[in-house]
């Protein structure tokens, strides 16, 4: 087989694997969507209020179907010895890994697609100023970004019984102080600063951009060079940290 | 004499100064099952992880199959199998989907069944990997590295864990690779399992190859026969060159006192008496 062909087989077997798996699929699948309903449902009289909200949750969606997937996955497949197995095999690391991150980036992917969608159809979310080219640059940008930093993650983890507590460590305070629930322009300037700072933000703003506002790339510079930056470290960190054991 | 699927020459490993493989040289025929032995920390992890590719040599040659197992080539890894110590696959993917996923990425492979068959876990083809036991477990281990029909299997203490029943079942299966002409480089602490499945085993201590050759060749150079029994309620042991003399004067013996000699048995050195005697003795 080709590269490529185990590359598609080893993503049909995580897909297979991810659906046994009932607590990657409640926290990739489930949670962002009942964190939508719940706080839609409670608050989301408001326009305003959605319009804060779709893209956040959108955003925290990339963040736990990238970052914390990975970071969970990847130290799980080392401590269990799956990685060097798969090392002493003539199976490709661009086939294995390959695999390995287009599960996560079709669960990103239908995440962000599901979150638009029930916004609109069951909140009432307008899509007039719907920018689909937009969205699916900053939708991969915070792939790139989330998921080289969540296997970087992995490489900090000592074992997989450490791994809830130190991804929740970082997902935690990101989601709250980067607007995922509600509008941060009055956050205090630390806060701010700490927020415009982190990647999570820059992806919600991109979002909020492309699905609510509809001001185009050209006024979101910024966000996405931020994004850029952090893929390149997200990339080198995971890089050159890889540990197969 | 047939071409050798391993040839280690002068093998070095330093770890921060600390040299833990310190120039150890062995051959593997092909379609020999080759034993390596010794305490832990003897080196001969590192040197097993060297030849499967795992980690790099600090000095000497190694080939494997003709290669160089640092260069991590694809064509090598199509022809080795390894079983290593840890053991497990996805823990939600059954018997069959593990060894039918890895098969997909071997030239050649073997019939998916039919290698579960041969490590006798048919019975659990449909069960999930997180539900096996640890003897089953080791077991599809040795499915996943067998799949690919490799022509040299290395096999990281295989039957740590397991009950006799189960040790034997593996060694038939050990045995059944080398009927299929398969080469297998064998690490193990059971010195009885070296000793019934090798046809060579090499010894480490302390980084070096402290002894090579048949197991039942080992025995004959260092010792020869021991004759015991039971006198007063203790234990008598006489080792001798020659048991006929021996035995002729303590039977001899025990007849004119009237006495019979409990529990009489005449034995040859195991691997393992060998074994203890060259690893307990002081650093050369």
């Amino acid at each position: 087989m080709t590269a490529g062909a185990l590359l598609w087989r080893q993503f049909r077997f995580e897909r297979r694997m991810f659906w046994r798996n009932p607590s990657a699929a409640f926290f990739n699948f489930a949670l962002p969507l009942i964190f939508l309903f719940l706080i839609a449902s409670v608050f989301g009289h408001k326009t305003n209020d959605l319009n804060t909200l779709v893209p956040g949750i959108a955003g925290m969606a990339v963040m736990t179907t990238t970052f914390t997937s990975l970071a969970f996955n990847i130290t799980f497949l080392r401590e269990q010895g799956i990685l060097k197995r798969v090392r002493g095999t003539p199976m490709p690391p661009v086939s294995y890994f390959g695999g390995l991150l287009a599960n996560s980036v079709l669960n990103a992917v239908v995440q962000v697609a599901l979150v638009i969608v029930i916004g609109h159809a069951v909140y009432g979310l307008s899509w007039a100023h719907l920018d689909v080219a937009e969205l699916v640059v900053f939708t991969l940008v915070g792939v790139v970004a989330f998921g080289s930093l969540g296997i970087a993650m992995s490489h900090a983890i000592p074992n997989f019984d450490a791994a809830p507590a130190y991804v929740n460590a970082v997902f935690l305070p990101m989601i709250f102080i980067s607007g995922t629930f509600y509008s941060t322009s009055s956050l205090p300037g630390v806060l701010d600063a700490a927020a415009r700072a982190l990647p999570l933000k820059h992806v919600i703003d991109g979002l909020r951009a492309a699905i609510v506002t509809g001001s185009g790339l050209g006024s979101h510079v910024g966000a996405l060079l931020a994004l850029v930056a952090w893929s390149v470290a997200g990339i080198a960190l995971a890089v050159r940290y890889f540990r197969w054991e | 004499m047939p071409e050798a699927a391993i040839s280690v020459r002068d093998l070095r490993k330093s770890y921060g100064g600390v040299e833990a493989v310190r120039g150890i040289s062995f051959d593997v025929l092909r379609g020999e099952i080759f034993g390596l032995l010794g305490p832990n920390g003897a080196g001969k992890t590192t040197t097993v992880e060297i030849l499967e590719g795992y980690r790099r040599r600090s000095a000497g040659q190694v080939s494997v199959l003709g290669s160089d197992p640092a260069a991590r080539d694809l064509d090598l890894r199509r022809r080795i199998g390894i079983v290593l110590q840890s053991s497990g696959f996805y823990p939600r993917a059954t018997v069959r989907e593990s060894v039918e996923h890895m098969a997909a990425a071997y030239p050649a492979p073997r019939d998916p069944a039919e290698t579960i068959d041969l490590v006798g876990l048919s019975e659990k083809a449909g069960a999930r990997a997180g539900k096996l036991s640890g003897g089953q477990l080791r077991r599809l281990d040795l499915a996943l590295a067998l799949v690919g029909d490799p022509e040299l299997i290395f096999l990281d203490e295989p039957t740590t864990g397991f009950d006799p029943a189960a040790r034997r079942a593996a060694w038939e299966v050990v045995r059944k690779l080398k009927d299929l002409g398969k080469t297998v480089l064998l690490t193990t602490h059971y010195l009885d399992e070296a000793q019934s499945l090798s046809d060579r085993v090499g010894i480490v201590k302390d980084g070096l190859l402290i002894a090579e050759g048949p197991p039942s060749q080992l025995s004959r150079d260092r010792a020869s026969y021991r004759v015991s029994f039971r006198q007063n309620g203790r234990v008598i042991d006489h080792e001798t060159d020659d048991p006929t003399e021996l035995l002729h004067r303590l039977t001899g013996e025990a007849l004119a006192r009237g006495e019979r000699l409990e529990d009489l048995s005449v034995s040859r050195p195991t691997l393992e008496d060998v074994y203890l005697e060259l690893t307990t003795r002081g650093p050369e």
